[in-house]
């Protein structure tokens, strides 16, 4: 360092020599020296730190025994160590109870995003109302086949539904198709005439559908008389739906609607609360969810916009 | 500068090489390896240089200022908030933290367009605390390079010792303290002091104070001016904003040339006013010689302006052998421009003025709620069982006042319209947003082309001045 006090003209050079311009040997500053070997010994420390060396299988641990996929783990755990006592109070109170505690309420809600997007949305859509003309029922309206209470959307994601309407092609003469299909038709704008609600009363509708044709929720049929079409309202539509039922085994090409059960288990607890019976498990029940996810992504239909 | 430019010159129209070996050996360069002693004189630049150090005082003393039994000046981060006496401010009025750094940073180019490297020599901390830790050193162990090299090589006695530790000690005690400084405007001073203490502080409080620690005592008591020289970027960025109008530091050669020693304490007409004392250059913190021409390691301290003054007063000569003038002033050039008629200095101005009352304006007009409503995307609508359509909002209120507030809502602008699942005042707390779901219901026919505007109002209860409205969209099928 000292040299350049000196005329560099006295530093002797390496022979090098362009233009007259002469290649000094003057050392680098020391504290770049300096630098450079520190920033040497910064590499042995990490070496001898941190995973680094890679052998066949995996690689040199490091004396810290950090990984990154650890500190992901790490990471995940504290979340879910926030998430722990919320989870817990979860698990102990009722629907009723979650949805009256607007902590709780949001907690769900906001928990049950990703849940809801990675089991029912491919149906139901992403904000409850699925693609049009595809068939599955929208959530976030007021209209329910099985009830839209908080309990009732529950049982429905315990068991699963499968309603059932019989296909009535063989059983139908084409001009009672006709008419019935106008008179839904006309149901739905309340005016329905007295020779199709006699038709729909003859022909057994009445059955399923009730007296008013608003739908039984125990059996999960239809109401005919709200504007909300559970397929859809083109008369074709409506004609086919007639035809083939839903869900009938006999007719190849009846509709095919099935709510999967997401908790067995719990809806075998559930029948047996209704009766107030101890529950009775035979071991088999599935359970794709558990009874928190359940209830959080109950909360979270019901938040939509129709919960009842 | 004019020397050495000269001597470039001359190397390449003879092409020796030479010349140029010769002109590099010309400029001392001191990487480091020099320690720089500078003596300290009093003087009007020293004066204005404790003054200016002065405010840095504010960075010591503002956290411990309480306001309505809360630290008045906090910038809260855990709670995302500002707290200046009064007003808080949150993240959403980020622009107004935008328009303050562009008004310093403007700030630093007129100044120094105007002055030169007013920042560098006054006010940066670089400089401010180099100058506490060399005051403490000079102090110690001697105010020139000879005391301090004889200091350096005394023999370890208990006097040298006790000088030695003395200085590191207070060295280290100010560099902690600036940490701890740091650390009280983002936590509870008072509270920060006793957590130091117990130990209980918390990990960030430890990594600053351990970073401020070390950067402190190492750049303020070793690196010193070499952290100007090589390590800051204002000091390269400050120099191109110079013009011949800036006023700087400098050496008036036409009147110090030929500089030669004084003989028999007479000043000799043969030569010019400049007796070679080299008082300047000792008292120089980054150790220069201004007499060679505006460099990069000057500061623009002016501490050579009262050093070369003194001198001037002794030797019977008028003062200002180095003083601030332009580079017009120096070379005798009358187009001297006015200040107002620099372009440089009424482009900073504007848009200093327009930074300033840009921050003026929000601060005056900070609303002390922030309401939003987003209407949902999917689904933009819903038809319900009667025919009707339902629209979903979310809707968010934040509380900018340090009082709860409960918030009632409601809709108007849309005939027929009802608000649903809304039936509860909302309470929202200091600080925080309570987002509610809304649902409104309107007949399918409220518009023909599929969408409406719709006004959203909240009502604070307890204070009707801070009702706000806002305007969104009700969306139906075509």
């Amino acid at each position: 360092m000292a040299d350049n006090k000196k005329n560099p003209n006295e530093v002797s050079d390496t022979g090098h020599e362009w233009d007259g311009i002469r290649e000094l040997e003057n050392p680098p500053p020391r504290w770049w020296t300096n630098a450079l070997y520190l920033s040497g010994l910064l590499v042995l420390v990490y070496f001898i730190l941190y995973p680094s060396l890679p052998l066949i299988n995996d690689s040199t641990e490091g004396l810290l025994g950090w990984t990154m996929i650890k500190e992901y783990k790490e990471n995940l755990a504290e979340v879910e160590a926030k998430r722990a006592p919320f989870e817990e109070k979860l698990a102990a109170m009722t629907v009723e109870e979650i949805l009256a505690d607007p902590d709780m309420r949001n907690y769900a809600v906001g928990s049950s995003k990703v849940l809801y997007g990675d089991n029912c949305a491919a149906c139901h859509g992403t904000g409850g109302v699925p693609a049009p003309g595809a068939g599955y029922p929208i959530l976030a309206d007021d209209n329910w086949l099985y009830g839209g209470d908080i309990n009732t959307i529950v049982e429905t994601l315990a068991k699963g539904r499968q309603g059932m309407m019989m296909a009535h092609k063989d059983t139908l003469k084409p001009e009672e198709v006709d008419s019935l299909v106008q008179f839904v038709i006309n149901a739905s704008e309340s005016k329905a005439t007295e020779a199709g609600w006699k038709l729909f009363n003859d022909k057994g509708c009445v059955g399923c559908h009730g007296a008013d044709a608003k739908g039984i929720h125990a059996l999960g049929s239809a109401n005919l008389t709200d504007q909300i079409w559970r397929f859809s309202g083109e008369p074709e539509e409506i004609r086919y739906t007639i035809l083939h039922g839903v869900n009938d085994p006999s007719d190849p090409q009846t509709r095919v609607a099935v709510m999967p059960a997401w908790n067995e288990k719990l809806a075998v607890k559930l029948e047996a609360l209704k009766w107030e019976e101890e529950p009775e498990y035979d071991g088999t029940e599935t359970q794709r969810l558990t009874e928190t996810e359940i209830k959080k992504l109950a909360v979270y239909v019901h938040q939509f916009g129709g919960g009842q | 500068m004019a020397d050495n430019s000269m001597a470039v010159q001359q190397a390449s129209t003879a092409n020796d090489s030479n010349a140029i070996y010769e002109e590099v050996a010309d400029w001392h360069i001191n990487t480091g390896e020099e320690k720089v002693v500078a003596k300290r004189l009093k003087g009007r630049f020293r004066l204005r240089k404790w003054m200016g150090m002065s405010v840095w005082s504010l960075f010591f003393l503002v956290p411990y200022l309480r306001w309505d039994g809360q630290q008045a000046i906090l910038f809260d981060i855990p709670d995302r908030q500002f707290r200046f006496f009064d007003l808080t401010v949150f993240p959403q009025d980020i622009w107004m933290l935008s328009l303050t750094l562009l008004f310093f940073a403007i700030l630093l180019a007129a100044v120094t367009s105007v002055a030169g490297r007013v920042f560098c020599g006054y006010f940066c901390f670089q400089t401010v605390w180099t100058d506490i830790y060399t005051f403490i050193e000079t102090k110690l162990e001697g105010d020139t390079p000879q005391k301090a090299h004889k200091f350096k090589q005394a023999p370890w006695t208990f006097d040298k010792t006790w000088r030695v530790l003395t200085k590191h000690s207070l060295w280290i005690a100010i560099a902690l303290l600036t940490g701890l400084s740091f650390c009280a405007w983002f936590t509870d001073a008072y509270q920060l002091w006793g957590d130091i203490f117990t130990l209980q502080a918390p990990m960030p409080v430890w990594v600053a104070l351990a970073t401020f620690g070390i950067f402190t005592y190492g750049f303020a008591g070793f690196m010193r001016e070499q952290v100007c020289f090589w390590l800051c970027p204002y000091a390269r960025l400050q120099g191109v904003m110079y013009d011949q109008d800036t006023v700087l530091p400098a050496y008036d050669a036409e009147r110090g040339e030929p500089r030669g020693k004084l003989k028999k304490g007479a000043v000799d007409g043969s030569k010019g006013s400049c007796i070679d004392c080299k008082v300047c250059v000792a008292v120089c913190p980054t150790g220069i010689d201004i007499r060679k021409g505006q460099q990069e390691g000057c500061i623009t301290c002016g501490l050579c302006i009262d050093a070369c003054d003194s001198i001037m007063d002794k030797t019977d000569q008028p003062r200002g052998l180095i003083r601030y003038a332009s580079y017009k002033e120096l070379h005798h050039d009358q187009n001297v421009l006015p200040m107002y008629r620099r372009p440089r200095v009424i482009i900073y101005s504007l848009i200093l003025l327009l930074a300033l009352s840009g921050i003026i304006y929000g601060f005056t007009t900070l609303s002390p709620t922030e309401f939003k409503v987003i209407h949902d995307r999917q689904p933009l609508y819903v038809r319900l069982s009667d025919g009707s359509i339902q629209n979903k909002y979310t809707l968010k209120l934040l509380n900018k006042t340090q009082q709860p507030i409960t918030v009632r809502y409601s809709v108007s602008g849309l005939e027929g319209a009802s608000l649903h699942g809304m039936e509860d005042e909302v309470i929202v707390e200091p600080g925080r947003v309570v987002p509610v779901t809304a649902l409104v219901r309107a007949p399918a026919d409220v518009t023909e082309d599929g969408l409406a505007p719709i006004t959203f109002e909240a009502r604070v209860l307890e204070q009707p001045q801070l009702d706000t409205t806002y305007n969104s969209m009700f969306m139906t099928p075509e």
